[in-house]
């Protein structure tokens, strides 16, 4: 075998777990589409508010530092004190759930009964305001995000697979990061499964999801549970932000994994946790190995940036509801 | 009182037709046109025209071009920053291959180009619908924002990957290029605006903007009482890509007058044309107009007031923006979902009745 194949294998295998990151943020998008019906494209910016929110606790930031500073013309910066990862992590579960709580109480109430369209409109406006809301809170700047997630290149994979290749190889190269990231999204959606089927409240969940008229006749809080799913998903949106963040730093860039998100999203269809995962896969692997096979060597490169919409477009034509889409049903 | 129908006889069906009914209305329609071609130029400084009129302007285009699509076709597109980007590409490759011919020429086949383009990536809209047809239109965003990107012949393997619009005179006065008036950039996009909405206006009130109004409404219902769905959809992305693509080519050589389609055509873009159109009102001509007075004018307004009146520092000022700009866009869809033109419409019926509304 050449050191090409193995490079190509090694491709996949990054694929796969840059797929995971991908499923990560999808999941979020796909929990909130099928409790409310609303397509929230703030998933992204939660994500990066949810990080952001972390390092700022973690490192005792004083929140609003700049926007005291520039009105009362002050210095203050930090409180002084460093709080441990797992209580910074609680604490911005709490914020995030306060967060769904206030676009409940101030956004979506008030959108009830609007088309499709304004209700996403509704969540881009939502997206701006915590974007700015997020960099005046706790600056703009690069921040590292450092909770204790080991990072990279796994020597035990790395020694381990080496014999597999003549001199030239030293066995495959994948991140710590990745492997930790794919036990939390199958953690995760293990315990979102068993959430829904099991538990009383994950029942109401699926039945809004179902029909909300029906839903409401029996006695279910549609408000309720919207505060839960978007609690939900900015939980979701944490775990990503944690993934992405400790990858990348804690930055504007960060947001913009729910563009990544998207296409993962139409392949899986936008109703479906495992079309979620397994679109994420495809997505992952696809962008990658095109990449590496056609991309680099014959189109300049970077066709990452579109490979994935393009495959998911191609793929939309054949299947308008994605994998494991609703069959949409259409009536006059 | 002076808003009234009544007294106003209407003798034959063009009368009955017209777009202003209200002979107040057509007053204030040839007033305004009369102001904005015979007075603003010669009062129109540099300022005015960079930050505001001009691009004010050239987004009246972009957003009837995306409101044409999404307002009267029902067909949401993310895609505007990438058609917007082909307009710009087109007219540059145009202006610098046949530099002879005029610059309003080629910037009408830039618009014929971006036309075809756009009902390229119009036809997968046959099979897929709603959110699913909004991200499909994201491919065409980020694949043609790429494309001019990666392939050095659309930029005329210049070394900075950036295009810039060489010198160009409509009746021998600079309109393009360094040594440009203010006043001159400002006629240009009048002129176009003026022929856009003329054209506008009469295809969605013709038998096509029917037809795009009928697939809007219920597509199959419309296929069902004889709708040509293939005809309806690809007309409404190709003219509505017309008229963003000419947005484009005239944002690029009359506005900016050099670019880079990362930053001047990105996703951004797209959505700020979408935000344009719907604050202003989907289906609504007049909404095009408020909508991009809206936007443009806020940025402008609150930087004013926030870094000029109250001394914040840029990047404080900057991010309060965001705060706000979302914020409004919130407030907006809950209190008025319908957009300005809404508001203008009641405001129309009010004064109708007005001073006796009982």
């Amino acid at each position: 075998m050449s050191a090409n194949f193995y490079y190509g294998v090694e491709v996949f295998l990054n694929g796969l777990m840059a797929g995971v990151m991908y499923s990560l943020v999808a999941l979020g998008f796909v929990l909130i589409f099928k409790a409310s019906g609303i397509f929230n494209y703030a998933q992204g910016v939660m994500a990066l508010f949810a990080a952001m929110t972390l390092v700022g606790i973690q490192n005792g930031q004083v929140p609003f530092a700049h926007l005291i500073n520039a009105i009362f013309g002050t210095h203050v910066k930090e409180f002084g004190w460093h709080v441990p990862a797992f209580l910074a992590i609680l604490l911005t579960i709490g914020v995030m759930i306060l967060f769904a709580f206030i676009v409940e109480r101030y956004v979506l109430k008030h959108l009830v009964n609007q088309e499709p369209i304004i209700l996403f409109m509704a969540t881009i406006g939502l997206a701006y305001f915590m974007e700015g809301f997020g960099d005046l809170m706790w600056g703009s700047e690069i921040k590292k995000l450092d909770v204790g997630i080991p990072q990279g290149g796994n020597t035990w994979i790395e020694e381990s697979t080496a014999f597999l290749g003549g001199e030239e190889f030293y066995g495959f190269y994948i991140d710590s990061l990745d492997i930790v990231a794919a036990i939390v999204a199958i953690l995760l959606v293990a315990s979102l499964v068993l959430f829904s089927q099991y538990t009383k409240t994950g029942r109401a969940l699926r039945a809004v999801a179902d029909d909300h008229q029906a839903a409401l006749s029996v006695g279910i809080s549609l408000r309720t549970i919207w505060v839960i799913v978007w609690s939900i998903a900015g939980f979701v949106a944490l775990v990503a932000g944690i993934m992405w963040g400790s990858k990348s730093g804690v930055q504007f860039s960060l947001s913009l994994i729910a563009l990544k998100a998207l296409p993962v999203l139409m392949l899986g269809g936008f109703t479906s946790i495992p079309g979620a995962i397994v679109g994420g896969l495809i997505i992952g692997v696809g962008e990658k190995m095109f990449e590496f096979l056609i991309g680099a060597p014959f189109l300049g490169g970077a066709t990452e940036n579109w490979f994935a919409y393009v495959l998911a477009l191609l793929f939309l034509v054949f299947r308008p509801q994605g994998l494991f889409g609703e069959k949409i049903i259409e009536r006059v | 009182m002076l808003y009234r129908e009544a007294g106003d006889y209407k003798t034959s069906y063009a009368k009955d037709n017209q777009t202003f009914p209200i002979k107040f209305d057509r007053v204030a329609y040839y007033v305004l046109l009369f102001v904005a071609f015979c007075v603003v130029p010669f009062f129109i400084n540099d300022y005015w025209a960079n930050a505001v009129l001009v691009p004010f302007l050239i987004y009246v285009i972009a957003t009837l071009g995306l409101n044409i699509l999404i307002g009267y076709c029902g067909q949401l597109s993310l895609g505007t920053g990438g058609f917007m980007a082909v307009g710009a590409f087109a007219s540059y490759k145009l202006m610098t291959a046949f530099p002879d011919v005029s610059i309003i020429i080629h910037i009408l086949i830039a618009g014929g180009i971006t036309a075809l383009v756009g009902m390229l990536f119009g036809l997968p809209s046959l099979r897929i619908k709603g959110f699913y047809l909004a991200v499909a239109t994201l491919a065409a965003q980020f694949f043609l924002v790429w494309l001019f990107n990666r392939v050095p012949w659309f930029y005329n393997y210049s070394a900075s990957g950036q295009i810039s619009a060489p010198e160009r005179t409509v009746l021998g006065i600079n309109v393009t290029g360094p040594n440009v008036d203010a006043w001159a950039q400002y006629m240009v996009c009048l002129v176009f605006v003026v022929a856009c909405v003329w054209l506008a206006r009469n295809l969605t009130r013709g038998n096509l903007g029917r037809s795009w109004m009928a697939i809007r409404d219920m597509d199959i219902a419309a296929e069902i009482i004889g709708v040509n769905p293939l005809k309806a959809k690809l007309t409404a992305f190709g003219v509505s890509s017309f008229f963003i693509g000419i947005a484009g080519a005239l944002l690029f050589t009359v506005y900016l007058g050099a670019a880079e389609v990362g930053e001047a055509f990105g996703i951004s873009k797209s959505f700020l044309v979408l935000f344009m159109v719907i604050i202003g009102g989907l289906g609504s001509i007049l909404g095009s107009f408020l909508g991009a007075a809206f936007m443009v004018l806020m940025p402008v307004l609150l930087k004013n007031v926030l870094v000029g009146g109250m001394g914040w520092p840029t990047d404080v000022a900057a991010h309060f923006q965001f705060v706000i700009v979302g914020g409004l866009i919130v407030a907006f869809l809950i209190m008025e979902p319908h957009g300005l033109a809404q508001l203008w419409r009641v405001a129309k019926e009010k004064l109708r009745l007005w001073p006796f509304p009982h």
